[in-house]
C-alpha cells in the first residue's frame, strides 16, 4: 500500500496538539515551540502533497480508502483535487504565522504562575484546529467531511471564548460576557447550520444509498442516479445553509464580527483565513458537484446575495469604529466576491474563487496581524485611539498599508489577479452582476485607506507618541506575507496551473461552457502567449 | 534591441525596492541611487530611440514578451511590453522629465529626514508609470494605472503629519478608484467581446462589433480617464493634490501621470474611431473642463492651485484634441510632451520661489522677485511665454494646432468646439498673466513666516524660523539646472516638432492623421488666436499690473467666490457623497445590530428557542453547553464506531 500521505498530513498537527497539551505546566515556552514545530512539520508535508500532486493527473489524487462503517455505507476516504491543495496549503502555511503572532497572547498575566496552564491549551488548539480543517479538505465521503466539518466547531469554540482579545474597553467581567457571547454565537449559528446539513446528508443516503462524493458525481453525470426536481434542491438548501453560515453569506454573517472583533487578532486569522474557506470551498465541491442542477436552479438567489455582501459588507466596514471589526466586514465583503466567483459557473470565475480564498487568506492575515500588533501595543481596539502612528512606527505603519493595499485588490499583488478572474468570470455570464461587483473596487478603497489615515496619520497622539515600531519576530510574521502578496500578484501560475484542471472537472459538473466572445478574433493573439 | 524594453521599468522598480526596504544605511546616497536608476531608464529610453530611427516608418514596433501572467481556461493575460512611436514618445518623457525631476528634488528635498524614501516613491511613480505606456493589453496597463494611482497617493500624502495632505491622498486615490471601476468595466467588455484585451487583436478588430459595443467601451475608457487625468467631473482630486511637495506637482500631477487619461484615449483610438458618439462626449468633456479649469485658474491666490487648475484646462485640451478623432490624435500628443516641458518648468519655478519665500504660496505675498531670483523668472517666464502661446515658442504650435482640429471637425460643433477653444487660451493668457505679474512684478508684499503653529502646515523644505521675514534668494544649481533644461524645451520643442510636420509623421504611423474639414484657414485661427491672446493679456495687465494687489483678496464677485471654491464642485460631494455616505453607512450599522442580527436570531428562535437559549446562555451557561456539544459529538463518534464494530 502507498504512504497515506493525506491522513498524515491531518494526524501531524492532530499529534502535535496532543503532544503540546501534555507539555508541563511551568514549560510553557517549550509548548510553543513544540506546537511551532510541528505547523512547520505539516507544512512541509503540505509542500510534498503538492510537489506530489500532478495538475495533469486524475481529478482526485493521493487518494486512501477504507471501509469505516459499512451499513451505512460511511467510508474513510480522501482525496485532493488541486482546489484541495491549494487550500491545505494556505492552511498549513498560515498557521505558523498564527502561532508566531499569537506568541504571547496566551502568557499569563503575571509573569511567574507556574500553574498557568492555558497557554499549552491555545497551541494545542489551534493545532487541532489546523488537523481538522485539513482533513475537511481531503474528505471525500460526504460523512467522514461533515464529521469534522462539525467538530472543528468545538476547539474554535474554545479559542474564541478561552482567549480573548486583552485590548478592552470596558471591565475585565464585561470583556468576558462579550467573548461568551461572541463564542456562544459562533457556535448556535454554525451548529444550526450543522444541523440541517445533516438532515440533508442523511437524506442524501436515502437517495443515493452511500457517502461516497466520486461515486455519486459519477453516477449523476452518468445518468444513472436521478433525484427528483424537489429532492435535489431541499438536499441542494441543506448543504448550501451550512455553507453559507461558514463562510459566512448575508444576511447569515453576523457571528463574524463578534468573533473576529473578540477573538485575538491570530484566532480571528484562524477564523476568516483558513476555517470560513471550508464554507466555501464545500460550496464548490459538494454544492457544485453533488447538486449541479440545484445549484443552477439556486443560482440567481445566491448571486444577489453575494452582491448583497459584497456592497453590504463594505458599506458596514465604513461605518465601524472597531479595527478588528473592519476587518471582519472586509472579509464579509470579500467572500460575496468568492461565492459570485463559484457561481458564476464560469472558468475565470471558479479559478477566481479559487484563488481568491487563497489570497483572502493571505492579505487578511497581513492586514490583520499586523493591526493585532498594534492593537497590543496600546491596548485599544478603536480607530479613534489611534493618529500619527507612521511617524513613529513607520515599518509598523508601511506593513499596515502593503495588508490594507492587499485588501483593497491593489493591482500587482496577488487579490487583483483573483478578483479581476471574478469579475471578468461573473460579467461575461451575468453582465449586472459584474458591474454591481465592481462597486466593491471603489468601497474597498474607502474602508481600507480611511482606516489607514485615521490610525496612521495627521498628528502623533500622546498616546502612541512612546510606540515601539515592529520587532524582530513581528517583522517576520509580516514579511514573507506580504513576500507571498506580491509573489502571486506576478506570478500566479504555480497556483492557477494546480487549479485550472479542478475548475474544469467542476465546470462539466455543473455541465457549463464559458459564454463565447461575440467576436472570435484570429489565432494571432493565442501565439502571442505562447 | 528588444529585450531592453523590460530594464526600462525594471531600473527604476529596482531603485523603489532598494530604497524603501533599505533602512537607515542608504540615508546619505540612496537620493543618488534613485536619481541615477532614473537616468538609466532614460540612457535606455535614448538607445531605443536610436535603434527605432534607424528603422522604417512601418517596422518600428518592437515587442517583448516575458511570461504568461494569469494562465487561466480561455483567460490570457500576459507580461508582455509593445513600444512603438506613441509608448516611445511617452518613454522619453516620462524618463528625462523624471531625471531632471529626480536633480531637482535633491536639492528641494535636502532638509527633509524622509528623502531617501521620497526618492524611493519617485523611482516607484516611473517603474509604473513606464509599464502603464509600454503594457501590450489593458489588463497589464491597468497595473501600471494604479501603480502610478499608489505613487501618486504616497507622494501627495508624503507630509502625512498634515491631515490635509493625508486627506488629499485618500481623495485622489478614491477618485481614481471611481475611473478604475470604468477601466475594469471596458476590460471586462473587451473580454466577452473579442475574448481578450490585448491591444493589437482588440484594436485591429474593433470594426467587427457593433457601434453600441464601441461606444460603451469608450465612454468606459473616458471615466478611466477622467479619473486619471482630472477631467469633468472626476477633477476634484487634482487641486488637493498640491498637497504633495512640489517636485511631486511637477512631474505627477502636470507633466506625466495626469496625461496618462490622453494616452489611454488615443491609444484606443480604433475604438474611438468606431464609437461617434463616444468621441463627441470625449469632445465635449476636453471643452468642459478646458474652461472650467482655466475659470478656477483665474481665481486662485494659492501659486500651485493656480497652476493645477491651468493642468487641468491644458489636458482639457488634449481631450478633446483626442476626441476628436484622428483629425486630433497627433496634436493632443504633441501638446502633451510640450506642456510637459513647459509646466513641469512652471512648478519648478513655483517650488524655487516657495523654497526662497519661507514655503509661502500665496501669491498675494509675493511680488517683485524678478530682481531676487533672476534665474527662476527667467525659466519661469519662458514656460509663461510658451503656454500662453507666445508665436515661437512651444506651446504656439501644439496649442493652435488643436485649435484648429477643433474647427476642422466641421458643421456646428466644429464651431462650438474651436469657439470654446479659442475662449479658453484667452482666459490662459489671462490666469497665467496674473501669476506672473503677482509673483515676479510690482511691490514686494511680503510677509514675516508664520508662527510655530501654523508652521507645522507649510512646507518642511527649507529650514526656516518662525517670525522671520523671507530673504529672497536664488536656488541651488541642483534645481536651477533642471528648470534651466526645461525652459529650453519650452521654448524650442514645439518649433522643432512642428516645422516639417515632424512629429505628425513620426506618429501618423500609429495613430493615424486626417486632415478634417476646416471651414477657415489655418491663418486665420492663427491671428483670432493671436488676438484672443493679446485681450487677455491686457485684462490681467489692467487688474493686476497697473493696479497694486492687495494681501488680502477682496471679497470678488460671486463667480470669483465660486471659483475660489472650484466652483462649488466639492461642496457638492460633499453635501452629497460624505455626508450622504456617512448617514447610509451609520444607517446601515444600526440595521445590521437591530434588524439583520435580530430577525436572524428571531427566525431561529421561533424554530428551536435558539434565541432563549442564547440569552440563556450569556449568563454563564456558555461552558456547560459547549461541553454538552462536545459530549454529543463524542457520543456521535462513539455510536458510528459502535455500528461498524456490530
Amino acid at each position: 500500500m502507498d504512504f497515506p500521505l493525506l491522513t498524515v498530513t491531518a494526524a501531524v498537527p492532530a499529534a502535535g496538539a496532543v503532544l503540546t497539551a501534555a507539555v508541563p505546566a511551568a514549560r510553557r515556552t517549550a509548548a510553543k515551540w513544540l506546537a511551532l514545530l510541528f505547523s512547520l512539520a505539516t507544512l512541509a508535508l503540505a509542500g510534498l502533497v503538492a510537489a506530489r500532486f500532478d495538475p495533469g493527473g486524475e481529478r482526485y489524487q493521493l487518494t486512501e480508502s477504507h471501509a469505516w462503517i459499512a451499513d451505512f455505507g460511511v467510508r474513510y476516504e480522501l482525496g485532493v483535487d488541486g482546489i484541495g491543495v491549494a487550500l491545505i496549503g494556505l492552511t498549513a502555511l498560515l498557521v505558523p504565522f498564527v502561532i508566531a503572532a499569537g506568541w504571547k497572547d496566551a502568557d499569563p498575566l503575571e509573569t511567574r504562575s507556574p500553574r498557568w496552564r492555558p497557554t499549552q491549551g491555545f497551541f494545542a488548539l489551534i493545532l487541532l484546529v489546523e488537523a481538522m480543517v485539513i482533513i475537511s479538505f481531503e474528505a471525500t465521503d460526504v460523512f467522514l467531511f461533515y464529521i469534522f466539518f462539525e467538530a472543528m466547531l468545538i476547539p474554535m469554540y474554545f479559542l474564541i471564548g478561552g482567549f480573548g482579545d486583552r485590548a478592552h474597553a470596558g471591565t475585565d467581567e464585561k470583556a468576558a460576557a462579550q467573548r461568551s457571547y461572541a463564542a456562544v454565537k459562533f457556535l448556535l449559528y454554525n451548529l444550526a447550520g450543522g444541523l440541517i446539513m445533516l438532515a440533508a446528508v442523511i437524506g442524501l443516503y436515502v437517495v443515493a444509498g452511500n457517502f461516497s462524493l466520486q461515486e455519486i458525481t459519477a453516477a449523476r453525470a452518468a445518468g444513472t442516479l436521478d433525484m427528483a426536481t424537489n429532492t435535489e434542491r431541499l438536499l441542494f438548501l441543506g448543504f448550501f445553509f451550512a455553507f453559507a453560515v461558514k463562510a459566512p453569506l448575508w444576511p447569515l454573517h453576523t457571528w463574524l464580527p463578534n468573533a473576529m472583533g473578540e477573538a485575538t487578532a491570530p484566532v480571528a486569522v484562524l477564523i476568516t483565513a483558513v476555517v470560513d474557506k471550508v464554507g466555501t470551498f464545500a460550496m464548490l465541491r459538494f454544492c457544485l458537484g453533488l447538486f449541479p442542477e440545484a445549484s443552477k436552479w439556486a443560482t440567481p438567489v445566491v448571486l444577489v446575495l453575494a452582491l448583497v455582501s459584497i456592497v453590504y459588507g463594505a458599506l458596514l466596514a465604513v461605518g465601524q469604529r472597531d479595527i478588528k471589526r473592519l476587518i471582519a466586514y472586509a472579509s464579509i465583503s470579500h467572500f460575496g466576491f468568492i461565492i459570485l466567483g463559484i457561481f458564476a459557473m464560469t472558468s475565470q470565475g471558479q479559478s477566481g474563487a479559487t484563488l481568491y480564498m487563497v489570497n483572502h487568506g493571505l492579505s487578511t492575515a497581513a492586514l490583520m496581524l499586523v493591526a493585532g500588533f498594534l492593537i497590543s501595543r496600546r491596548g485599544s481596539r478603536l480607530i479613534a485611539d489611534y493618529g500619527g502612528v507612521q511617524k513613529v512606527a513607520p515599518v509598523l505603519a508601511g506593513t499596515f498599508l502593503i495588508g490594507g493595499l492587499a485588501t483593497l485588490s491593489l493591482p500587482g499583488l496577488a487579490p487583483f489577479v483573483s478578483e479581476f478572474l471574478v469579475l471578468v468570470g461573473t460579467f461575461s455570464r451575468y453582465p449586472v452582476a459584474g458591474i454591481v461587483a465592481t462597486l466593491g473596487i471603489v468601497l474597498a478603497a474607502l474602508y481600507t485607506l480611511v482606516l489607514y489615515q485615521r490610525t496612521m496619520t495627521g498628528p502623533v497622539k500622546e498616546e502612541v507618541r512612546r510606540m515601539p515600531d515592529l520587532r524582530p519576530r513581528e517583522l517576520l510574521v509580516v514579511a514573507p506575507l506580504i513576500a507571498l502578496l506580491i509573489g502571486l500578484g506576478v506570478y500566479p501560475k504555480p497556483l492557477t496551473e494546480i487549479v485550472n484542471p479542478a475548475v474544469e472537472h467542476t465546470m462539466s459538473d455543473v455541465k457549463q461552457k464559458d459564454p463565447k466572445p461575440e467576436v472570435a478574433v484570429g489565432s494571432e493573439n493565442g501565439e502571442a502567449g505562447q | 534591441m528588444e529585450n531592453l524594453i523590460a530594464l526600462l521599468v525594471a531600473a527604476p522598480l529596482l531603485g523603489a525596492a532598494v530604497l524603501l526596504c533599505g533602512g537607515r544605511r542608504l540615508d546619505r546616497a540612496g537620493h543618488w541611487l534613485g536619481t541615477l536608476l532614473a537616468a538609466a531608464s532614460f540612457g535606455i529610453g535614448a538607445a531605443l530611440f536610436a535603434d527605432m530611427l534607424g528603422r522604417g516608418a512601418d517596422d518600428r514596433t518592437m515587442r517583448q514578451h516575458l511570461y504568461s501572467w494569469i494562465p487561466v481556461e480561455g483567460f490570457q493575460a500576459d507580461i508582455a511590453f509593445q513600444l512603438d512611436q506613441l509608448s516611445m514618445t511617452f518613454v522619453l518623457l516620462i524618463s528625462g522629465v523624471g531625471t531632471l525631476i529626480h536633480v531637482y528634488s535633491i536639492g528641494y528635498m535636502e532638509h527633509d529626514e524622509r528623502r531617501r524614501r521620497f526618492f524611493g516613491y519617485l523611482n516607484l511613480f516611473l517603474a509604473a508609470m513606464l509599464l502603464l505606456v509600454l503594457a501590450d493589453n489593458y489588463l497589464l496597463l491597468y497595473v501600471g494605472w494604479e501603480g502610478v494611482g499608489l505613487a501618486s497617493y504616497l507622494l501627495i500624502g508624503f507630509w502625512q503629519h498634515k491631515p490635509s495632505a493625508a486627506t488629499a491622498a485618500k481623495k485622489a486615490f478614491l477618485v481614481n478608484r471611481v475611473g478604475d471601476m470604468g477601466l475594469s468595466i471596458a476590460i471586462m467588455l473587451m473580454f466577452t467581446t473579442f475574448g481578450t484585451f490585448a491591444f493589437r487583436p482588440v484594436l485591429a478588430s474593433a470594426g467587427e462589433t457593433s457601434e453600441g459595443m464601441l461606444t460603451a467601451i469608450g465612454l468606459m475608457l473616458l471615466l478611466a480617464a477622467c479619473g486619471k487625468s482630472a477631467q469633468v467631473p472626476l477633477q476634484s482630486w487634482l487641486g488637493d493634490a498640491m498637497e504633495g511637495p512640489t517636485p511631486v506637482s511637477a512631474l505627477i500631477h502636470a507633466a506625466t501621470m495626469v496625461t496618462a487619461g490622453v494616452y489611454l484615449i488615443v491609444r484606443s483610438g480604433a475604438i474611438f474611431n468606431g464609437a461617434p458618439d463616444a468621441q463627441l462626449v470625449t469632445a465635449i468633456v476636453g471643452a468642459v473642463t478646458l474652461l472650467f479649469g482655466a475659470v478656477v485658474g483665474c481665481a486662485k491666490d494659492d501659486i500651485k492651485k493656480a497652476l493645477a487648475g491651468s493642468t487641468m484646462s491644458q489636458i482639457g485640451y488634449m481631450v478633446l484634441a483626442a476626441g476628436l478623432g484622428p483629425i486630433g490624435y497627433v496634436f493632443a500628443i504633441m501638446h502633451l510632451v510640450t506642456h510637459g516641458f513647459f509646466k513641469a518648468g512652471l512648478f519648478l519655478g513655483a517650488g524655487s520661489v516657495m523654497h526662497g519665500m519661507n514655503d509661502e504660496v500665496d501669491m498675494r505675498k509675493y511680488g517683485g522677485l524678478r530682481r531676487y531670483m533672476p534665474v527662476t523668472f527667467v525659466t519661469f517666464g519662458l514656460g509663461y511665454l510658451a503656454i500662453i502661446g507666445f508665436p515661437g515658442l512651444s506651446g504656439f504650435f501644439s496649442k493652435d494646432r488643436i485649435i484648429e482640429a477643433a474647427f476642422a471637425k466641421g458643421g456646428t460643433e466644429g464651431w462650438i468646439l474651436g469657439s470654446v477653444a479659442l475662449l479658453g487660451a484667452a482666459i490662459t493668457a489671462f490666469y497665467m498673466t496674473r501669476v506672473m505679474l503677482m509673483t515676479f512684478f510690482g511691490e514686494k508684499r511680503w510677509q514675516p513666516a508664520p508662527d510655530a503653529d501654523a508652521a507645522a502646515d507649510v512646507e518642511p523644505s527649507a529650514g526656516h524660523r518662525p517670525g522671520e521675514m523671507p530673504h529672497p534668494h536664488e536656488s541651488p544649481k541642483s534645481m536651477t539646472v533642471p528648470m534651466i533644461v526645461l525652459a529650453f524645451g519650452s521654448v524650442f520643442a514645439g518649433g522643432f516638432f512642428a516645422i516639417g510636420d515632424r512629429f505628425l509623421n513620426w506618429l501618423e504611423p500609429v495613430t493615424g492623421y486626417e486632415h478634417g474639414h476646416p471651414p477657415v484657414s489655418a491663418l486665420t485661427v492663427t491671428l483670432a488666436t493671436m488676438a484672443v491672446l493679446a485681450v487677455g493679456v491686457a485684462i490681467a495687465w489692467a487688474m493686476y499690473g497697473r493696479r497694486p494687489v492687495p494681501v488680502t483678496a477682496p471679497r470678488g464677485s460671486l463667480l470669483t467666490r465660486a471659483a475660489r471654491r472650484d466652483l462649488l464642485q466639492d461642496d457638492f460631494n460633499h453635501v452629497v457623497l460624505v455626508r450622504g455616505g456617512e448617514h447610509l453607512t451609520r444607517s446601515l450599522v444600526y440595521v445590521d445590530h437591530s434588524l439583520v442580527d435580530g430577525v436572524v436570531n428571531g427566525t431561529a428562535a421561533s424554530v428551536g428557542g435558539l434565541s432563549g437559549r442564547l440569552r440563556k446562555l450569556q449568563n454563564g451557561y456558555a461552558r456547560s453547553y459547549a461541553v454538552s456539544m462536545f459530549g454529543g459529538t463524542a457520543i456521535l463518534i462513539a455510536a458510528t464506531l459502535l455500528m461498524r464494530a456490530v
